[in-house]
């Protein structure tokens, strides 16, 4: 009955299946949602959505399978590009939408059907989409047809919600647009991907009952009963940040932040660093103490072995000789280039990444970050929830 | 058809109400989302009343494990008894411990079971629930007998999203998301919770609350369970409207704040937006 639907939300790439399709039938039958197109709603979106991330793509969906309304574009007010125009939902559309002065001013344009007649004359003419202007149909102009305008007697088109007054359909409201995938990188998003680096080994406190011990120690005792424990698995996976800051960091701040926070509270063997553009011979924990409290990168390479995972976080951006050549930092005399000090890292640190807050998009306008991303042999991710859970597959291996 | 509505002291949006009873009428567990403090547990124990169900709780940590919700064989006490030589360790059934679960198949009324906050668990947790919540049965190896539900119970999950749930076992659940929620529904919630309240100093409350929430940057935003507790110590210090009144929340600190923010980060960041705002001003 309602399979068009289901293939609809599966094209949008909401995980709906075979299993939550006839749940939605089953609670149909069973009378859950009793005729009311809102319980409907409700109901298929508990049934069929099972992530929160998808509520936005599945209400989006729903208005344009129920609605017949063109597919959402791309981009933040999705949906402008008019397609097909369903002269009956046009009508009750403007129906809907018009105050009875607005109708008596419709009337002064020659009326309902001259203004449909003008507006699919105007669609047959114009060609590709349009923005402001007081003829062509398009968004926030002033012509009678189109979205997000001033004129009374306009017919919305494709609009989602309606900028004066209260939408018409739950599902318009679009409410969860900030739950969508990719949208903020909260802590917690970065914990859940983190938490893919866990290995578990015992260690600690023995609080569980180890049975072929306690066996081998019963028998070796003559069978007189002696329990033997074992400390309870948990993760030991041991991480090493070295974090990037200042420069052009600044406007990373917050998304290194929230990583910072996010692996401090998931790891139990956590150490960080911090360096400024590449990492050379001195590395610093506070940074407000860095002139004074610098510590030589050889003293981390023999602090930490290489059971540690490293991951480095920095935006790569920089001049290709902070990378390439000798005396290239910006701060300070460096006696051999970064690139020598990368390698003597990642040589020592094998499994290691490297974290981008840059989108992967704008990698290939800098040089410098193509030249560490050739030094990291491409382990280098975005900074963002994908981009940590291909890290991590990548680090666990 | 009748069900779960909302009640005097629980306020339920329409769309929560359609989940517990689409839940209720399919038999199939309800997983609720939503951020911490929004009443996802307590919508178990409203649940429970309104069915007039026994509630059965069943709350997860982090070394929780599957099993112990069915039951668990005690080995230790057993190879204790027979070193003792007790006649009951010839009985294996004597040392079988009964689990929550366990204890809601076998009742003789429907139950409500809550399994709280099952993301806490190891990853394999729900994995580990999928049959037994999908059938409501389970078989116990030592005893060789098989527990089924006199009465499927209705199952509530909540989760508080600290790991992604298995597709396998999302499949098999209803699901709702918890929206903070708008003023008009939180107004209701404040007077069902405090029907004396004075008007004024709940309406100044309720601003001060959201202007708070507002605040770009804050770690963790207060949601409705902080609200209610900040209105109690508001109560309780008998502090007037009026000492709430034209406090922009960028400007002061408010009154009694410790029930609203709840780490040193956020209570920093607000004295120096105080600050700012101040000179500024």
């Amino acid at each position: 009955m309602f399979a068009q639907f289901v293939f609809a939300l599966r094209d949008a790439g909401v995980p709906a299946s075979v299993t939550e399709y006839l749940t939605l039938l089953g609670a149909m039958r069973a009378g859950v949602a009793d005729y009311s197109v809102e319980d409907f709603y409700y109901l298929s979106r508990s049934a069929l959505v099972k992530d929160e991330r998808h509520l936005d793509r599945f209400d989006r969906v729903f208005g344009q399978v129920f609605r017949g309304l063109e597919a959402p574009a791309e981009g933040e007010d999705g949906g402008t590009a008019p397609r097909a125009l369903p002269e009956e939902w046009l009508r009750r559309m403007a129906e809907k939408h018009l105050t009875p002065e607005e109708r008596a001013q419709v009337e002064a344009l020659g009326g309902f059907d001259t203004l449909m007649e003008t507006l699919r004359q105007r669609l047959a003419e114009q060609q590709g989409r349009h923005q402001g202007g007081s003829k062509w149909i398009g968004t926030a102009g002033t012509s009678p047809f189109g979205a997000y305008g001033y004129n009374p007697e306009g017919v919305r088109i494709g609009q989602d919600t309606s900028r004066h007054r209260r939408a018409a359909k739950v599902w318009d409201k679009r409410e969860f647009r900030d739950l969508d995938d990719g949208v903020e990188l909260g802590t917690r998003n970065i914990k859940l991907a983190l938490r893919r680096l866990r290995r578990f080994a015992r260690e600690g406190a023995a609080t569980e009952l180890d049975m072929p011990g306690t066996i081998r120690a019963t028998a070796q005792n003559a069978g007189s009963l002696d329990l033997k424990m074992v400390p309870e698995r948990h993760n030991a996976v041991k991480v090493l940040l070295f974090l990037d800051v200042g420069g052009s960091m600044d406007d990373h701040v917050r998304a290194s932040e929230e990583l910072f926070s996010a692996a401090r509270s998931e790891f139990k063997h956590l150490a960080f660093y911090y360096f400024h553009n590449c990492p050379y011979e001195r590395v610093w924990q506070h940074n407000a103490r860095r002139r004074d409290a610098t510590i030589p990168t050889e003293q981390v390479i023999r602090t930490y072995g290489p059971d540690y995972r490293a991951i480095f976080v920095g935006d790569a951006t920089m001049s290709p000789y902070e990378i390439a050549s000798p005396g290239g930092s910006v701060e300070h005399w460096n006696d051999e280039p970064g690139a020598a000090w990368m390698a003597r890292l990642l040589g020592h640190w094998r499994r290691s990444a490297w974290l981008n807050p840059v989108p992967r998009a704008e990698w290939g306008f800098t040089q410098s970050v193509g030249m560490v991303r050739h030094l990291m042999e491409d382990r280098m991710y975005p900074l963002t929830p994908g981009g940590l859970d291909e890290m991590t597959r990548e680090l666990s291996r | 058809m009748s069900g779960f509505k909302s009640t005097e002291r629980y306020i339920a949006s329409r769309d929560l109400e359609v989940a517990v009873n689409a839940a209720v009428a399919l038999q199939r567990p309800l997983l609720v989302k939503g951020e911490p403090g929004t009443g996802k547990t307590v919508l178990a124990h409203e649940v429970a009343a309104a069915l007039g169900h026994p509630l059965v709780e069943w709350h997860v940590k982090s070394t929780t494990k599957a099993q112990q919700g069915l039951y668990e064989y005690d080995a230790v006490s057993r190879l204790r008894d027979s070193q003792l030589g007790d006649p009951k360790v010839a009985d294996i059934a004597n040392y079988i411990v009964r689990g929550k679960l366990w204890d809601a198949f076998e009742a003789d009324r429907p139950q409500v079971v809550l399994i709280d906050e099952i993301d806490k668990a190891d990853i394999e947790f729900p994995n580990d629930l999928l049959l037994e919540l999908d059938r409501m049965q389970f078989f116990v190896y030592e005893t060789r007998q098989t527990i089924a539900a006199k009465h499927r119970p209705v199952v509530i999950i909540t989760s508080n999203n600290e790991k992604e749930l298995p597709d396998a076992f999302l499949r098999r659940c209803f699901f709702h998301y918890i929206r903070f929620p708008d003023r008009p529904t939180m107004e209701r919630i404040v007077e069902a919770h405090y029907p004396g309240l004075q008007r004024d100093l709940a309406r100044e409350a309720l601003t001060v609350f959201f202007q708070v929430r507002d605040v770009p940057g804050l770690r963790k935003k207060p949601a409705t369970s902080e609200l209610l507790d900040w209105l109690k110590l508001l109560m309780i210090e008998d502090l007037p409207a009026e000492a709430l009144r034209s406090q922009d929340a960028k400007l002061v600190i408010p009154p009694l704040h410790g029930a609203l923010l709840k780490n040193e980060q956020d209570v920093h960041l607000f004295e120096r937006l105080a600050f700012l705002n101040r000179r500024g001003g």
